[in-house]
């Protein structure tokens, strides 16, 4: 605690803020001693090889997996002081591989608004409609049956169910690994429209693609160096 | 009891035995590589069978409630070892936690069924609640090692979609409650098959050797309904009990799913 003030302190408050965290896995060291905050507006990168643990840098983040080491803040409220559906609404991770229970591609979109976290909160239909005209998509597809969807169509679902529930921050974990170009562009565009629509957004995105990252992201952090 | 059925002598036992060997020529011929299971199976139920046979004399001249409840815990115990033996996956704690809710739900459903129904006296008449308390045991072992399966199968499984519900708010509840519920319906299947068909494709066999002892017929039934009734509530509450147990060691306080500390097993024992 001694240690001189890390350089997040000092801007206007972040929106997400992290000290001193490290993960260790099957006593292997992924990364310690990082710090890393996030300011409202901020796209923020992460790149390091496969395996130096940019996923579950993300799922820490996201309160998916337990807080080894270090504080982590969201708000200026420190995560243990956060009931976690409310920390986990404001602060959504999309995963790389898009997974989805059987149903109608309406009924995935639908599902988290029927959480408790939720209570209250309609389904934007409009929205939803306006984000799939966007990707040139009609009605029809709501339709479909989420478990036979594509990979790249299942991702795009999935991205839209993050999208509509509104979060503040979006940990986006390789959005576009295995996707077709039509699609990456697509999942960009729909980042970038939902980040300008709200000055106090703001996103996390890991990607192997130094381009992407370059085009989409503000800062980078590398994971490399910490492992 | 008009007791004019006919008592077995060991040649009898031996020509009975000679039916395995149906199942040795089947498994030999197609070669099924069961036959030394076969063997050691029938050779367990055998011995175990003729053990218990001796046990139960003495058991049932026993003339105080302790013994009794001691029995059935060691009954509970080897039936809560058996349910978790026969599933894929482990976590720890899984052994308290299926004997937690099979003692559990065992003895309040067995000894309510005891005390309030049947109105035993005194209520821990040896030869009431042994069998009583036996078959009920061996039910709920099925539920339990059939839902404690699929539960941990839909953990492992449906990890990504869990945790996609998890990462967007839902609670702990809500992200595993589609799972719970089908952990509970098959549970339930084996218990609701069996009331189903019973009377019409099946004679259970404890009316079957009620009536091979020479009961009346419409009373064995009764004591059928009886029992059917007992082992479908405890099935239900250890089947919940267990994957309520289950869901509060796969997943934290803190909503998140510890996939952690499941881990396969190589091999299903028994």
């Amino acid at each position: 605690m001694s240690s001189p003030p890390a350089e997040a302190s000092v801007a206007a408050e972040p929106l997400l803020w992290a000290r001193q965290l490290a993960f260790e896995i099957d006593g292997r060291r992924l990364w310690r001693e990082l710090d890393l905050s996030l300011q409202p507006g901020e796209r923020l990168g992460i790149t390091g090889p496969s395996g130096s643990g940019k996923t579950l840098l993300l799922r820490t983040l996201a309160g998916l997996e337990p807080l080894q080491h270090g504080e982590l803040e969201f708000r200026g409220r420190a995560l243990a002081d956060w009931s976690m559906p409310k920390y986990r609404a404001g602060v959504a991770y999309l995963a790389q591989r898009p997974s989805l229970r059987e149903g109608s591609v309406e009924a995935t979109l639908r599902a988290p608004f029927g959480f408790g976290v939720r209570r209250g909160v309609a389904y934007p239909v409009e929205r939803a409609q306006s984000l799939l005209s966007t990707l040139g998509r009609d009605a029809d597809f709501l339709r479909q049956r989420a478990e036979r969807l594509s990979g790249g169509e299942a991702q795009i679902v999935a991205l839209l169910r993050a999208l509509l529930v509104e979060p503040q921050i979006l940990l986006l974990d390789e959005p576009t690994a295995s996707l077709d170009a039509a699609t990456v562009e697509a999942v960009e565009q729909l980042v970038t429209l939902w980040l300008a629509a709200d000055g106090k957004r703001s996103y996390i995105w890991t990607s192997h693609d130094a381009s992407q990252l370059a085009r989409s992201t503000d800062r980078r952090l590398s994971l490399a160096s910490a492992a | 009891m008009s007791a004019h059925y006919i008592d077995l002598s060991v040649w009898q036992l031996v020509a009975a035995a000679a039916l395995i060997g149906v199942n040795l020529l089947i498994s030999i011929a197609l070669r099924l590589g069961l036959a030394k299971t076969l063997l050691i199976a029938s050779l367990r139920m055998a011995a175990q069978l003729l053990l218990v046979g001796f046990i139960l004399e003495s058991i049932f001249a026993l003339k105080t409630p302790l013994p009794v409840v001691g029995i059935g815990l060691v009954m509970a115990a080897l039936a809560s070892v058996a349910a978790v033996r026969r599933t894929r996956r482990r976590f720890p704690g899984i052994y308290w936690n299926s004997l937690l809710s099979i003692l559990g739900s065992a003895f309040l459903v067995t000894g309510a069924a005891l005390v309030g129904i049947i109105q035993v006296r005194p209520w821990f008449e040896p030869q009431y609640a042994i069998p009583l308390l036996g078959m009920v045991l061996g039910n709920i072992l099925t539920g339990v090692s059939l839902a404690l399966d699929r539960f941990m199968d839909g953990v492992a499984q449906d990890r990504e979609r869990i945790e996609a519900d998890l990462a967007l708010g839902a609670t702990r509840w809500e992200a595993a409650q589609p799972l719970v519920n089908d952990s509970l319906r098959i549970g339930m299947i084996p218990t609701i098959n069996a009331m189903m068909v019973m009377g019409v494709v099946s004679l259970p066999g404890m009316m079957t050797g009620q009536l091979l002892a020479g009961a009346a017929p419409t009373s064995a039934v009764r004591y059928q309904i009886v029992i059917m009734f007992m082992i479908a509530a405890a099935t239900a509450l250890g089947t919940l009990g267990v994957i309520g147990l289950a869901f509060r060691a796969l997943f934290n306080a803190r909503h998140q799913l510890c996939a952690g500390r499941l881990h396969a097993i190589d091999r299903i024992n028994g």
